[in-house]
């Protein structure tokens, strides 16, 4: 059988949206709260890897491929260069906070304090992205019983990229 | 003044570019990561004798982050970035012997991102930032055709390296904890009122034995052999080359002379180091049969003439110091470049099995003795003048037995080289050898262009170039703690 | 006092790399000289009885600037986290493909690299 038992199938269901949310709230709210970009992009990728322990890694793959995680490292990226660029030909300085001193937002709203909401959601996708990476190209090695004693051998090394 | 930052978001947009877009295009990754490098190059000729500060994000010093440019740095700037044009030119023919190009290039790109961005910072913490950005990236890259060896000795490298990165941060949180400020002007300013204590003394000890596992100095130098005889060609020119100058020894400089200002006790520790390194380098490559190992070995000999030269404190040590830097920097990975293509020509890198090579691959064969002149100090190549410039500063400053070292060393780099032109490329040819062909244009070109720089820049001594190039390093590594009030002073 | 703890949590870091042979304990060393680092530099910025250094509404930024812990720091730490896990994600990845080609993780096989 391929994943856990019906209960924490059940479960991990019922739960992986509220954890989602609960890392997309971090990361908007990271201008007046403790948190920001990384930390909310590290909570937003557990929730897909809770449901590759629960589900097993074919399922998770076929919602959110290799590829596509891949394109979403770069594009998350280049977002913050964009961001930090805008800066120096806008504001006149490299990361100069250019909508803050053009559009100020009232103090301790969501909506002020620039551009810094934009970077911090840069770099949750970045970071979120490559987590996610890491986590399904490290999980290649599994654990069987072969002749009496525990071995270990590989499944699916060589993939399409 | 807005070219500063170029320096570091143009490689670093690029090296995101290259996997998104070449799925489609299969000759993309090489045609982008040349015109960069190309570009870079450009750039950096362009900011010759220029000076100047530039604050990123508006906020004034000491609050916010800013990127400095005077004398050493455009050295350094320049000197990094032609040898990443050769590097990157020669890859295109090599490294069709790997498997993913692509990621090749995106690893070298990030690795040339933390290259320029530690010689621009004026700020402690970014500096360890971009550092550890330069040293990941060249972490993967020595692993990167996954054989035994190279997993074996990047491993070994690994585990060194995350070492040296912690002693940096210990080093870094005593200061801050002392002096209250990370920006290296108001660092330098608070110690030059208040004087050495005890906690600023720990953290002198800290930096030195973190920057020197980077560099390589004897006894940290365990690494280096494996980690560059096991990379690609053009990845131990670069490691080789500028990685260890960057990261190491500009490094010691900013520390040691800007920041704490030279004392009689850190100048002894750098000459004795740099003594050590060069004496010990030479003679453990006497025995060396591998021909990337030898050079390996030679370059651990090297960085210890240039650590000597600038530990001696006297305007012409410093100057014998910088300029020995800047051409070990071309002549070291000409010389790798070439052991690489006698690789790719032959398939070994064991000299005995090699000989005669002279007749079939002439290009290479000219080059390689170019460099090896230049590395053994014979008139009028570049190695010759640098050499001579330290020889003559020791004396000058009454350490006449270091001096005598030196020379031995030299006569003794001469032997090892005489070594390793007869037995791979002056000898018989063999049997085996008899239908090799010489390598591909590019990598020729890159080659050539290497040499050239070689034969001509003993002419920087002359002065109309000397004041323009060398001089204003010079300067900037004599003022020491005058650096803080040049720069909060704009 | 609190720093010599950290120096004593950073030794035994260093003595987990030198002395040990499996190559998983050495990464857990390095790991434990990490953390050490990490706790050191956020210890350098702590006051006696302050605040955290999160400003709400109607608070008196005078009385705030003299109660808080400095925030320098804590941002320092997070940078240095970040760094930290990319790092033990490249050394896992390494020991796991030394694991294929030797079947054996113990460190004094895997020598064949000398001179």
């Amino acid at each position: 059988m391929i994943g856990m038992t019906l209960i924490v199938k059940t479960i991990a269901q019922w739960i992986k949206s509220f954890i989602f949310l609960y890392g997309v709230y971090i990361t908007l709210y990271g201008h007046l709260t403790p948190g920001g970009g990384f930390a909310g992009g590290v909570i937003m990728v557990c929730s897909f890897i809770l449901l590759t322990l629960a589900f097993g890694k074919k399922k998770v793959l076929s919602k959110l491929s290799k590829a596509l995680a891949s394109e979403l490292d770069s594009i998350g990226s280049l977002i913050f260069l964009a961001i930090a660029t805008l800066g120096m030909s806008i504001g006149g300085v490299f990361f100069g906070n250019f909508i803050q001193k053009n559009i100020p937002g009232r103090e301790f709203a969501l909506l002020s304090a620039g551009m810094i909401p934009l970077c911090n959601i840069a770099i949750a996708i970045k970071v979120g992205s490559s987590l996610f990476m890491v986590f399904i190209i490290l999980a290649v090695l599994r654990v069987v019983e072969k002749e009496g004693r525990l071995e270990m051998i590989q499944t699916e090394m060589r993939e399409d990229e | 003044m807005n070219i500063i930052p170029l320096f570091i978001v143009l490689p670093l947009t690029v090296a995101f570019i290259i996997p998104m877009i070449s799925r489609k295009f299969i000759k993309l990754p090489d045609v982008l990561g040349n015109l960069t490098t190309l570009t870079l190059v450009f750039l950096s000729v362009s900011v010759i004798g220029k000076t100047g500060v530039y604050m990123i994000g508006g906020w004034k010093m000491p609050l916010g982050i800013n990127m400095v440019i005077d004398g050493l740095s455009v050295l350094m700037l320049v000197t990094i970035n032609v040898v990443a044009f050769a590097s990157t030119l020669y890859s295109v023919d090599y490294m069709k012997m790997y498997t993913s190009k692509l990621r090749y290039y995106s690893l070298f790109l990030l690795m040339l991102t933390g290259m320029n961005g530690v010689v621009l910072t004026g700020d402690l913490f970014n500096l360890y930032v971009f550092l550890e950005i330069a040293s990941i990236a060249s972490y993967a890259l020595v692993g990167f055709g996954c054989e035994y060896d190279e997993l074996e000795a990047a491993f070994k490298y690994l585990v060194l390296g995350i070492v040296a990165s912690s002693f940096i941060l210990f080093g870094i949180a005593v200061i801050y904890g002392s002096v209250g400020s990370l920006n290296m002007a108001q660092i330098s300013e608070v110690i030059k009122q208040r004087g050495m204590n005890n906690a600023l003394l720990f953290a002198a000890a800290l930096f030195l034995m973190g920057f020197g596992l980077k560099a390589a100095l004897v006894p940290f130098h365990a690494w280096l052999p494996d980690a560059h005889s096991s990379a690609p060609a053009p990845i131990s020119a670069m490691l080789s080359g500028v990685l260890i100058k960057t990261l190491g020894i500009y490094t010691i400089i900013r520390v040691v002379y800007n920041i704490f200002g030279i004392s009689e006790r850190l100048s002894l520790i750098l000459m004795i180091m740099g003594t050590l390194s060069m004496v010990i380098g030479v003679l453990l490559a006497l025995g060396q049969w591998d021909f990337k190992r030898l050079l390996a070995y030679h370059s651990i000999s090297q960085v210890g003439y240039v650590i000597l030269g600038i530990g001696l404190g006297t305007p012409l040590g410093i100057l014998g110091g910088l300029f020995h830097l800047i051409n070990h920097s071309v002549f070291k990975a000409l010389l790798f470049l070439n052991a690489g293509s006698v690789e790719y020509a032959t398939g070994t890198r064991q000299m005995e099995e090699m000989g005669g090579l002279s007749e079939k691959m002439p290009v290479t064969a000219t080059t390689s003795l170019i460099a090896s002149m230049s590395i053994a100090g014979i008139p009028p190549f570049n190695g010759f003048w640098s050499k001579l410039i330290i020889i003559a500063a020791c004396i000058q400053a009454g350490h006449p037995v270091l001096a005598l070292l030196a020379v031995i060393a030299s006569i003794l780099t001469l032997a090892s080289f005489m070594k390793v032109q007869k037995y791979v490329f002056f000898e018989k040819l063999k049997e085996k050898w008899n239908d090799i062909r010489e390598v591909p244009l590019l990598m020729c070109v890159a080659m050539v262009i290497l040499s050239v720089l070689c034969v001509f820049m003993g002419l920087l001594l002359i002065p109309a170039a000397w004041n323009s190039f060398l001089n204003p390093a010079v300067q900037v590594v004599l003022e020491g703690t005058g650096y803080a009030l040049r720069v909060l002073g704009q | 006092m609190i720093y010599a703890l950290c120096l004593i949590l950073f030794l035994i870091g260093l003595y987990g790399v030198l002395v040990k042979k499996n190559i998983i304990k050495i990464v857990i060393g390095l790991i434990i000289m990490d953390y050490a680092i990490n706790l050191f530099l956020l210890l350098v910025g702590y006051k006696k009885n302050g605040i955290p250094p999160i400003i709400s509404k109607g608070d008196d930024i005078a009385e705030f600037a003299r109660n808080s812990v400095d925030p320098l720091p804590q941002a320092l730490v997070l940078t240095s986290i970040v760094i930290g896990l990319g790092v033990i994600a490249l050394m896992v990845a390494i020991a796991i493909r030394l694991y294929e080609r030797n079947g054996t993780f113990d460190i004094t096989k895997m020598r064949r690299l000398k001179g």
